[in-house]
Formats: structure tokens, sequence, C-alpha cells
């Protein structure tokens, strides 16, 4: 045995140093700030408050350019979102005719659909119209086409913030450092006109490097530091006091990030309140399970 | 079955039913009073295991078609659509996605386990070649099941591992296009794999039949290696004995799987599967699931033409090579014994095999540069010297330790063991190698 792990050092340490080796390379983004979120753990779950909070800066701010495209109003009512039947039914003089297990009922949903125009049709004389939006309407899309929206920002289509919170890397931690994290580009780099530098953001400064700094080939010069991150065509998007809040919790670009993270992770997971509870139920009745089946092992073998 | 049958029809029925179609006898020498021999530990459990996944796997994917549309405008669409709306939808594609991962994590142990106590060989060499069939067949039902929610790691993944057959001379190219039922992964290709995706499983319980035929003929092997002497003293009967110890064994898999499942189901998954897929916008780095990484790794390790094989032919032989080699390894291993307990020296270099398997799974999940390809190459050649050169030397060169006369009196000497050293977990598997005595 003694042998076999002298042997296996032998092989693994030179390989492991030569991995260390390889992962000084440039490229890479700032190390992204973790937060604590309450959607984690075994028992995780979303805050309604804060999830309010992140639809009113979704709404406020990140509609005017990102798509929402599997989210319907009537999921804002779901039991573990934004609007949930405990939610609905907080509501003073609420008539008995409204079930706020039914988001199509809650009053709450309702008005805020209503809120929104959706065009509709064709009607019977073939034509499209307008109407208030309805619970079972889906969020209309910021842009007609992938077309105009590439158009209005610069040639990069904002991606559809449906799922995008699982759609990265280290989702929620990654939009809000991301949102956080936006800074003066570092005097190395030269950015390009429409685009903004975010450490946070998975590109590559390299090709970005001003003149002084690289040799003829391009690659950077001795002592020379590839600075995290890369550019992109988003600008910060938020800035404090541009969302108001009407439950008094602070107007920062913090809370902002930190409430509409949220917000993302409840639209790319919105059943996760009722996956985990489901996983409480069938891994206790397992481990009964488990144990009940090993005394009938012990009780069975006994004698062989 | 092999063994003499001890069905018993008790009712007049049975009896009537016995004489025209012994159906129950069949289920009863298979499963009830099958002698089974009295030694398997918790890693021949994984035979269990993996029924139950294959099960899992169909019910899950049957009511996930109904719910599915195989076209690349609502793929991703549909998927979402279960997530979101399909009563219990999100369990349901959870279980089935974790479910795939599932299915190897069990296999690769199956696997193992048998290259460890050389169930391959002699006479079980049929049964160990369904069972890399039921492999191949699992790897296929996989790629194309990933290619279904046509997310952007779905759609490149396809391309890159389809893109493989045009490296094979002259039929290369046909065959790539009979893939892709076109001229790139589009429409038609999301079609063809969904049917298959779908028609495999039924052929994987049908090689699943066989491979259990051919285990009953023979009967089970065991952590010794010996076979079968006496079947008084040697075996149990299949049931109680081992459907309650294969029963424990499920039970604490399937913890596992639901520790994934309910509370890390995207642990296994890459996140950019949930960007639907765009043919315009390749990913920065492609790569498989999990469980193909070590293959992928042993595919991109070939950088370098050998005589008139092009690296990419290359590439792909290697690969395929790695599974294929599996067929012949009853001959390549001509050691008459049969368990790795026996086998000191065969035992350490199984366990170097086993961390460089891991490894080449590492490898296969970095990006294709120096010093990885350097370190796959090496990965590459110990795998195939593993099998081609290292197994066929040991069977001539190393002396193996004494052989237990039978499988009962190992466990009587397992028993006794246990009981004069009360203090130290004793196991004998754990018993120190001895230096080989023959180099």
């Amino acid at each position: 045995m003694k042998k076999l792990i002298k042997s296996i050092t032998a092989i693994a340490v030179p390989c492991l140093l030569l991995i260390g080796v390889a992962n000084a390379a440039g490229g890479e983004t700032k190390e992204l700030k973790h937060q604590h979120w309450s959607f984690t753990g075994i028992t995780g779950d979303y805050d309604s408050d804060t999830l309010q909070r992140g639809f009113q800066v979704y709404r406020e701010v990140c509609s005017a350019c990102h798509s929402m495209n599997y989210v319907a109003f009537r999921n804002l009512g779901d039991p573990g979102g934004p609007y949930e039947p405990a939610v609905c039914e907080q509501i003073p003089n609420l008539p008995e005719t409204v079930n706020c297990s039914d988001p199509n009922s809650n009053p709450l949903i309702r008005a805020l659909a209503a809120e929104y125009t959706i065009t509709d049709g064709p009607d019977d004389a073939g034509d499209m119209f307008e109407r208030p939006g309805l619970p079972s309407d889906y969020f209309p899309t910021p842009f007609a086409n992938p077309q105009m929206a590439m158009a209005a920002n610069g040639g990069a289509m904002p991606p559809d913030m449906s799922l995008l919170a699982k759609a990265r890397h280290h989702g929620p931690d990654y939009i809000y450092s991301l949102l956080t994290g936006y800074e003066e580009p570092p005097e190395t780099i030269e950015v390009m006109p429409g685009q903004h530098y975010n450490p946070y953001y998975p590109g590559d400064t390299t090709s970005l490097l001003k003149e002084e700094y690289v040799d003829e080939d391009g690659h950077p010069l001795e002592g020379v530091q590839v600075p995290y991150g890369g550019t992109f065509k988003m600008a910060a998007p938020l800035s404090d006091g541009i969302v108001a809040y009407a439950d008094g919790s602070p107007e920062t670009v913090e809370q902002y990030s930190y409430d509409v993270t949220n917000f993302l992770m409840w639209a790319a997971e919105p059943k996760l309140e009722q996956r985990k509870r489901m996983g409480m139920v069938v891994i206790t009745f397992l481990l009964f399970l488990a144990i009940f089946v090993y005394l009938s092992y012990k009780q069975i073998w006994r004698d062989v | 079955m092999s063994h003499q049958s001890s069905y018993q029809p008790n009712s007049g029925f049975e009896r009537w039913l016995d004489k025209r179609l012994p159906l129950v006898r069949l289920g009863y020498d298979s499963f009830v009073g099958f002698p089974t021999p009295k030694n398997l530990n918790y890693w021949y459990t994984f035979g269990g295991i993996l029924t139950i996944c294959l099960a899992v796997q169909i019910i899950t994917g049957v009511v996930l078609a109904m719910h599915y549309t195989p076209h690349e405008d609502y793929a991703f669409w549909s998927v979402e659509h279960i997530m979101r709306d399909v009563n219990y939808g999100h369990i349901l594609r959870y279980t089935h996605a974790n479910g795939a991962s599932m299915f190897f994590i069990a296999v690769y142990l199956h696997m193992l386990r048998g290259l460890y106590y050389g169930s391959y060989k002699e006479p079980r060499e049929i049964l160990w070649i369904l069972g890399v069939v039921i492999f191949l067949l699992m790897m296929a039902t996989a790629f194309m099941g990933y290619v279904l929610p046509w997310g952007q790691m779905s759609y490149w993944g396809a391309t890159v591992i389809t893109s493989l057959f045009s490296a094979i001379p002259v039929i290369g190219d046909p065959i790539k296009t009979l893939l892709w039922g076109g001229f790139s992964v589009d429409n038609p290709t999301l079609n063809r794999f969904y049917a298959l995706h779908y028609l495999l499983p039924f052929l994987i319980a049908g090689v699943v039949v066989l491979h259990i035929w051919a285990l009953h003929v023979p009967g089970n092997n065991n952590p010794t290696g010996v076979e079968v002497k006496n079947v008084e003293k040697d075996t149990v009967p299949f049931h109680p004995y081992y459907t309650v110890k294969d029963g424990f064994g499920i039970v604490v898999f399937l913890l596992l799987f639901a520790a994934f499942l309910f509370y890390m189901p995207n642990a296994l998954g890459h996140p950019d599967n949930y960007i639907e897929a765009d043919p315009l916008v390749t990913p920065s780095h492609i790569v498989p699931e999990w469980y193909f990484l070590p293959f992928y790794a042993m595919l991109r390790a070939i950088t370098f033409d050998i005589l008139f094989i092009p690296a990419k032919l290359g590439g792909v032989i290697t690969m395929f090579g790695s599974i294929l080699i599996l067929f012949v390894l009853p001959w390549l291993d001509r050691s008459k014994v049969r368990s790795m307990r026996y086998r000191p020296v065969a035992r350490a270099f199984f366990l170097i095999f086993v961390v460089n398997a891991v490894f080449l799974g590492w490898l296969g999940g970095q990006v294709a540069e120096q010093p990885y390809i350097l370190l796959s190459q090496l990965a590459t050649l110990y795998y195939f010297a593993y099998f081609l050169i290292i197994l066929p030397l040991l069977a001539v060169l190393e002396t193996p330790k004494p052989l237990p006369k039978s499988i009962g009196e190992d466990v009587l000497a397992y028993k006794a063991k246990k009981k004069s050293k009360p203090a130290k977990p004793a196991s004998d598997t754990s018993g120190t190698p001895q230096p080989a005595p023959a180099e």
C-alpha cells in the first residue's frame, strides 16, 4: 500500500504543479461577491417583500431592454412568488368572492396586469387591437423582434431574463457582482466607444491593452497585469435613488441589485420552495425506510 | 436456468399454467429461489440499482414526452412549459436529468466492480459483452437526450460530436449528413434524435433481459472469484437474502439521488443549457455532460497524425477504441485468478486505473491547451496500457495469493477473523498487499 501511495504521489504532484502554472494566465474575472441569499440551503425560500421590490426594479429599469418571455403575470401570484396567496390574503376588506390561491382572482395580479397594454387579435374584422393586460398574459417584450433589440442596443441583444439566474455560473452572485461592480476602466486598457468596462464580465481585456503595454505580437509586456473582466454594451443600469421604494428600504445600488437578483432567481426557478418542501418529505421517508430495510437485512442474515 | 428448478406450483391454477407457459416458474427460479453466493458485498447491489435507474428514466421519460415538443422553435419553450406549468413537471424533468447522471454513476461503479473481481472472465464473457453493449446504448441515449432541451450546450455538443463522424474516410460525410438530416444540426436532427431517444431505452431493456439471462446461466461471480462448489454451503436463495440486501443498497442510492434532485438539481448540468440554442453564437467552451468527460479527454488527446491517420480520425479511433477494447478484455486478461483480492500487483494497477479515469474526466472539462493536452496524452496512454500491456503481462508474471477452497470456507474464515480481532475493523479486502513475489 505504501508503495502504491508513493507511486500515486509521484504522478500526482508534478501534475498539480503544472496545473498551477496554467491557471496563472490572463482573461479572468474578479472573484464574485458572495451574498447571503435566502433561497439557498435545504430550507431556503424566497422573501415576498424582497421579490416585490425586485420586481419593481425589473419593471422600472431592466424591462426597458430585457424581455422575460417565460413569465406570465399570473406567475407573480403563484405560491412562492412576489404576490403569493399569503400576500393577497393580507389585503384589508378582501371580498369573499376572492380566492387568493387562484392568481386569476388575486386582485393584486389583476390590477398589475391591467397596467400593461397588450396587443391582441385579430378581431372579427381581422384587425389587431389593444387591451389592458390579463393575469394570463405574458410580460410584453420591449422590442418587436431581435433585430430591433440589437439596433437599439449597439448591436448586442439584451438576453431574455426568465432564466438568467440559472444560465450563468454562480448566477445570483454573478448578477449581483456585475450590477454593483461597474468601475472606471484601468489605466492600461482602451475601452471602445459604446462599450463599458466591468471586472466581473467574462471577457478578455488582453486585446484592449494600450499599445505601450504590448509587444509587436500583441502579447502583454513583462510585468503588465492583464486587468480582470471585460467590456460589453450595457452601461451601469442602476444608480442610487433611481427607483423609489414604498417600504422605506434603502434606495442604493446594492439594495436594488440584491432585490432584483432575488427576483431573477425566482423568475428562473419559481418552483424552488415546492421542490425543497417535497424533498424534506421524500428524504425523511427514505431515511426511515433505510433503517427499516437495514434492520430487516440484519435479521434475515443473522444465521448466514 | 442452469440450476435445478425448485419451484413447486401450489394452487391448481399454477399447476395448470405451469404446464402451458411456465412464466411463474421462470420468475421464481430467476428472482426467488436462485442460488446466490453468500459472500456478495455492497458492490454487487449496483445491478439492482441500475434496473431501478432504467425504470425511473423510462417512466419519467414517457410522461415528459407527453408534454415535450420536438421542434427547433418550441423545444426550449416546451421544456420551460414543463418546468413552470405542468403539474410536478419540474420534479419530473429534474428526476429525468439527474437520473441520467445517477444511471452513469451506478454503471461506472458496476463496471469497476466487474473489473476488480474479474467478472468478465470465463464463463462470463457473454455477460460482460452484453454489459458493454448496454453501456454503448446508454451513451447514445444520454447523448441524444441531452440535445432535446435545445439549449446552447445541446446544440453545440451535438454539432461537435456528430462532426466526429466526418473524420471517417469516404463514408464519414454521408454518415454525418444522415445523422443531421441536412447540412447542419437543425430541426430534422432534433426530430430524429427524439425518435431514437425514445427507441433506445427499450433496446436497452431488451439487452438487460439478455444480460440477466447470461448472468443466470453461470450464476454470480463473487468477491473471492471462486466458483460455487456446494450449493448448500456456498449460496443462499436470492429472495429474501439478496432482495433485502439490494433493497438497502437501492434505498441508500435513492437518498443520494434525492439529495441532487431536490437540493442541487442543476449542479451536474451546464448553465449554458438554460440559453436557447443559437446557431450564430458559439459558446466559448463546449463541454459534454460529466459522464462523457473521460472519453472526451481521450478524443482531444490525439493532437498529432499517426502515420497516414490524421489527428482528428486518430482521436475518434482512440475514443471509440477506449470502449471497444472492453469487448475483448476477457481475452486480454488471461490470469486464471478472477478476483484482485488475490492479485496484489494487479490490484495496485487497478487502483491507479481508477484514479487515472477520474483524472481523465477532470481533464475533459479543461480547455484544450497545455499542459492539459500532455496530461491527457499520458492518462490516455495509461488507460490503454492497462488493458493492452499491464493485464496481459501480469497474467503471466504475477504470482497470486492462495485462494480460499470455497466460498463457504472464506465466509467462515472472515467471521473467525472478525471475532478474534474485534477492535480492528477486519476486512479481508484491506489486507496490505504483499510485495510482488514474481517481479
